[in-house]
């Protein structure tokens, strides 16, 4: 039995960023109209802008084959590789009115390029590469078992597409963090049963540039066309930190510590016991919203929360349950 | 239709900083006649930080408060994103491992309790939306919120990561252009207003170790909603609701802008529709003060 594969098309209007840093002063969106065929993926849409309409149109793309991760932009909003992505997938998700933006505006030197300097330069600051001692002559190879293989969890699948890192909100805010594709990176070397660095776990838990100011959006583990998931590597990048003690008592590695103080004690959270555990006497800054919120009836004292119901269930399984000692 | 039922997790946000979110949702409840048997025995799930410190505490402690929505026979129904994404996330980490659930499960077995994997776990915006109906809460609605422009803000762990979320909810939400907030306001007869910041970070969770990209975030989600005309924000998440409601002044000296909205709890804005009184749904307990009822 044959099954017949029908192609179909549809009108679909596409407003385009274009930009020339030579030229523009700002940059512009363009409309192109186009019937596209279910066959085709947003990189053939781009073709054909460059083809049919205008050839001075730029965009970047190497392998056609999701492996390169050159080609990397963003319909509307939502980052993509172009080679990979069926244009009826945006459709479906989307509607007829498609916006395709470079991955970053701000960082657009030509249309859909952009100049991705501090993505490697932060890329590079992670010590991206096993750092061991190699004996030259081995007398056999240096294996590694399935099991620590798969203690790298694919981030070594990562195509430094940068997608995640322009869809990141921290990234776009604090020009220190590293971001999610530099983090990913790390965890890849870090979790390497063969590395022995030193200073790259201490690296990505400095304060401003490290995991610490993540700020848990997941907006990484949605962009990211390869599912690497980066914040998962966060949170393993965490995990180490307590693991190999070189997490430093400072206010996010309290922050995180004060979780379980506060099971322990009450089941749920002292939210304002936290903070004071978090802060330490930093906590003076808090003040001013503090008694704003206690005029609001919105803080309640430490004397008045409430305990989880059979708290000495809690307690005992905090008990035989924890992992980790800080 | 027979009467819903639901385990209810409260939170601690809704039991300290928030009171008026557990005040909307008893009041939202009752007026759609859902019935919440409130999980005395949960614990707090961790809010996306104790697992970074201890995963394993933190599966066991959430698969515990799963466990006892299970004895109830009941789906989990949460009132806070993040306890959301955590709750949903340890579920599926545990459905999808039995080694994990094993291990979880002894664990859980030294106080006589076992996770089965029987009970979902979802949010009350989803409850609403699933369960109840939207053309059943249009037909309740007895104030129509019609005069205001009203600002969706969705919170990261309600749409993301959106495999995890669409698992758990029948409506499928697409992470770029959620539309569940948006359809609750129109059915609550509100006008939404489409905003680049409505599904964006709050920037909650780092407050404390990175206060200016917290603030920055902030006040962006605040201006977005004031140059799409908003009256006031919605939200479905207490944590999102603090950081808008309380931190106004850090975000406006963030960004350079005084910003400042209303910003309710989805409960209190369907309870205005439904015709709760402004004392029923706590609406004084705000810091952007709630003066248009
Ligand atoms: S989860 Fe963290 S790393 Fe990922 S995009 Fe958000 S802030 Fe960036
Ligand atoms: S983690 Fe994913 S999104 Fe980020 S650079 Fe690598 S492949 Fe691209
Ligand atoms: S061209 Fe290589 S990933 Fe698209």
């Amino acid at each position: 039995m044959s099954i017949e594969h029908k192609i179909t098309t549809q009108k679909v209007n596409f407003k385009v960023f274009r930009f020339n840093a030579d030229e523009d002063y700002l940059p512009y969106y363009e409309n192109y109209d186009m019937e596209v065929t279910s066959e085709e993926v947003v990189l053939d849409i781009l073709n054909r802008i460059k083809w049919d309409h205008d050839g001075s149109f730029s965009y970047r793309r190497s392998c056609r084959h999701g492996i390169c991760g050159t080609c990397a932009i963003k319909v509307n909003g939502r980052s993509t590789l172009a080679c990979k992505e069926s244009m009826n997938d945006m459709v479906e998700l989307f509607g007829n009115e498609l916006v395709i933006e470079p991955l970053s505006t701000k960082r657009a030197v030509k249309d859909m390029i952009i100049d991705k300097g501090d993505f490697w330069e932060k890329h590079a600051a992670v010590t991206p590469y096993l750092v061991a001692d190699i004996d030259e002559n081995p007398e056999s190879e240096n294996l590694v078992s399935p099991e620590d293989a798969e203690k790298l969890d694919e981030a070594d699948l990562c195509i430094q597409c940068g997608a995640c890192h322009y869809a990141c909100p921290a990234v776009a805010i604090n020009e220190d963090f590293f971001g999610p594709a530099a983090f990913a990176a790390a965890y890849r070397f870090s979790a390497d049963v063969r590395d022995n660095s030193t200073s790259r776990l201490a690296d990505v838990n400095e304060e401003k540039q490290g995991v610490w100011d993540c700020v848990k959006c997941f907006e990484c583990a949605e962009a990211c066309p390869k599912e690497i998931n980066p914040i998962g590597k966060i949170t393993k990048l965490h995990q180490m930190a307590f693991q190999e003690g070189i997490a430093k008592n400072n206010v996010a590695v309290r922050h995180a510590v004060g979780f379980k103080k506060s099971i322990v004690k009450n089941g749920v959270l002292d939210e304002g016991g936290l903070v004071l555990y978090s802060e330490g006497p930093a906590i003076v800054k808090h003040i001013p919203v503090a008694f704003k919120m206690f005029t609001k009836g919105k803080i309640v004292p430490p004397w008045g929360i409430t305990k989880s119901e059979n708290l000495d269930e809690i307690q005992k399984l905090v008990k035989s349950s924890s992992t980790v000692k800080f | 239709m027979e009467k819903l039922r639901y385990a209810l997790f409260t939170g601690c946000t809704a039991k300290q900083s928030t009171p008026e979110q557990m005040m909307s949702t008893v009041a939202v409840a009752e007026k759609l006649g859902i019935e919440l048997v409130e999980l005395t025995e949960a614990s707090c799930c961790g809010a996306s930080h104790l697992q970074d410190y201890d995963d394993f505490l933190s599966l066991v402690l959430n698969a515990r408060n799963i466990a006892y929505a299970e004895k109830h026979g009941l789906t989990m129904v949460t009132i806070c994103n993040t306890c959301q994404l955590n709750t949903a996330m340890t579920k599926h980490r545990l459905d999808n491992n039995e080694e994990l659930k094993a291990k979880v499960n002894e664990k859980l077995a030294e106080v006589g309790l076992e996770y089965k994997g029987t009970s979902n776990v979802t949010h009350f915006l989803y409850a609403i939306i699933d369960d109840f109906g939207l053309d059943k809460l249009k037909e309740m609605v007895v104030t129509p919120l019609s005069q205001f422009n009203i600002a969706p803000f969705y919170g990261c762990h309600n749409i993301r990561p959106s495999e995890l979320q669409n698992e758990t909810h029948k409506t499928a939400e697409n992470p770029y252009n959620p539309t569940s907030l948006d359809d609750l306001i129109i059915a609550c007869g509100g006008e939404t207003v489409d905003y680049e910041e409505k599904n964006k970070c709050c920037g909650f969770h780092v407050e404390l170790q990175a206060p200016h990209t917290a603030a920055v975030l902030t006040g962006n989600a605040i201006a977005g909603a004031m140059d799409g005309n908003a009256d006031w924000m919605v939200t479905p998440c207490p944590l999102c609701h603090l950081k808008l409601d309380t931190q106004t002044a850090h975000a406006s000296k963030a960004i350079g802008r005084e910003v400042e909205l209303p910003v309710l709890h989805m409960q209190q804005m369907v309870g205005l529709a439904l015709g709760c009184t402004p004392a029923e749904l706590g609406l004084n307990h705000h810091l952007a003060k709630v003066d248009f009822v």
